[in-house]
């Protein structure tokens, strides 16, 4: 009976240990990232790669980096952020919402015009003078970055007033996708991403030089600062591995050369 | 307060919320008669098929529209025109996304019609259009109005269908819940209170204002 209390002493660190473990230690940890829409597939492919990786797991809740940002502000349970703008990171680290020290850029998107019809695009842009061409597609300026850096584009080319009465703006990127992909708008502009591995269609990928770089920044967020997996996902995103696999998928890294002149 | 967007805005919506209504008791009325009378065989699963878009997640129904209405469909090249993107279109889908909203109050009202009603009206010789508009119109009323107020404000509140198939152009298809949608996505906050402060006010006014032309209505019933 003496020894009681010293084995519920024990007992109790052992619980303790084991409770705090996870989360501290290198054993598998679980993590919410809230990540951009125009992400979602290549999230989906990185976090299959990081799972099996690590033996961490990683839960994606996918959303326009506004939305995100906003729920991020209201308490949200994510532990990292994978935005689509410099902007927004940059905000919560100022706000208080993300750690400090955190934020990089994880990829560099390509934006191209795209129709689901083979014949419309020649690989040139020449398509937006048409006059017969009845919408152009692309994400709403103010709220998606692949949709201000479509303006950007069009305003380089010269083409903006005379397309401007015909433009039909998708909330997201890929809304604009489905827009076009349906057929109701003949062309549009949307993400390399989208667009990279399907043989449908005609495009153009738009120059780098066109347009304000469409670098997308992640950043660790408060709630995620001692979560062992929102770290690791993060660190791995800056891996050899992952970096080939997002080029595949039609993304850039901040320090690729450009493609085209 | 309001700039002149905003006020085109407003305008627009009160305009797609009203021309739907419309159309809604022209189609709503003719289809709760037809499912409240008729013995007809597949009666119950058009009746389903109204009652669909309650379960239906809008997007879902504006995802559907999109191809129904794309440019290759059949609907286009009978009505010889795309509806995406247009005024026209926003109609068409809300139409559709209320419909068991107005139908199904409606439809109880003619139902609730004692079949004495209309046999009387049988007896004093009355053609069957007569008596319709004579005794079962009449009659049905306050369902008519319970519908027309659900199909007003389930418009003026409507987002995900209009989402899918409007395009946010201004004037056209920028109604208010996407203005405000936009407003909360730029973390312009301000403008968005704005905004959803007036969408609070006009649809409250409307509602009280037909509820109680409703309570009157009901009032003065025999």
């Amino acid at each position: 009976m003496a020894h009681m209390p010293s084995k519920f002493c024990l007992g109790l660190a052992v619980a303790i240990l084991a409770a705090t473990v996870p989360f501290s230690m290198v054993s598998a940890a679980e993590t919410t990232i809230a990540v951009a829409a125009n992400f979602t597939s290549a999230a989906k492919r990185l976090g299959a790669a990081f799972e099996a990786t690590t033996g961490h797991r990683v839960v994606f809740s996918f959303g326009s980096t506004g939305q995100l940002f906003t729920q991020i502000g209201h308490g949200a349970p994510f532990d990292a952020f994978l935005a689509a703008d410099v902007a927004r990171p940059a905000r919560a680290v100022t706000d208080g919402l993300g750690v400090p020290g955190t934020r990089f850029t994880y990829a560099v998107g390509i934006l191209a015009l795209w129709s689901a019809d083979p014949d419309l695009i020649d690989e040139t842009p020449s398509v937006l003078s048409d006059p017969s061409l009845r919408h152009v597609a692309i994400a709403n300026p103010a709220i998606a970055p692949y949709g201000a850096a479509a303006i950007e584009t069009m305003t380089r080319l010269g083409v903006l007033d005379s397309v401007k009465a015909r433009l039909v703006e998708g909330k997201s990127i890929s809304q604009t996708y489905q827009f076009v992909a349906t057929g109701n708008a003949p062309v549009g502009f949307v993400a390399a991403s989208q667009v990279q591995n399907s043989n449908q269609g005609s495009q153009w990928r738009v120059p780098e030089d066109m347009h304000q770089p469409l670098r997308q920044d992640a950043v660790l967020l408060l709630r995620g600062r001692n979560n062992e997996a929102a770290r690791a996902f993060l660190e791995f995103l800056k891996s050899p591995e992952a970096v080939t696999m997002m080029t595949e998928l039609g993304y850039q890294q901040p320090g690729d050369t450009p493609r085209r002149k | 307060m309001f700039d002149a967007a905003m006020i085109q805005t407003i305008l627009l919506t009160l305009q797609l919320a009203i021309v739907t209504t419309i159309v809604l008791l022209l189609v709503g009325i003719p289809l709760a008669w037809w499912l409240a009378r008729s013995k007809a065989r597949g009666k119950e699963a058009v009746a389903v098929l109204v009652s669909l878009p309650i379960v239906l997640p809008p997007t879902v129904l504006g995802f559907y529209l999109l191809i129904a209405m794309g440019p290759d469909s059949p609907l286009t090249a009978l009505i010889g025109r795309s509806l995406p993107f247009t005024f026209e279109g926003l109609v068409v889908g809300s139409t559709l996304y209320s419909l068991p909203f107005v139908v199904n109050p409606i439809r109880n009202g003619f139902e609730a019609m004692s079949r004495r009603h209309w046999e009387a009206a049988a007896t004093l010789r009355a053609r069957p259009l007569d008596a319709f508009f004579s005794i079962a119109l009449p009659m049905a009323m306050p369902g008519i109005l319970t519908g027309a107020i659900l199909g007003f404000a389930h418009t003026m509140g409507e987002f995900g269908v209009v989402l899918m198939i409007g395009g946010s152009i201004p004037g056209e298809t920028k109604v208010l819940s996407i203005a405000i949608f936009e407003f909360v996505e730029t973390l312009e906050w301000g403008k968005a209170h704005v905004l959803a402060g007036a969408m609070l006010l006009l649809s409250f006014a409307v509602i009280f204002a037909m509820r109680a032309v409703e309570t009157r209505f009901k009032s003065n019933q025999p």
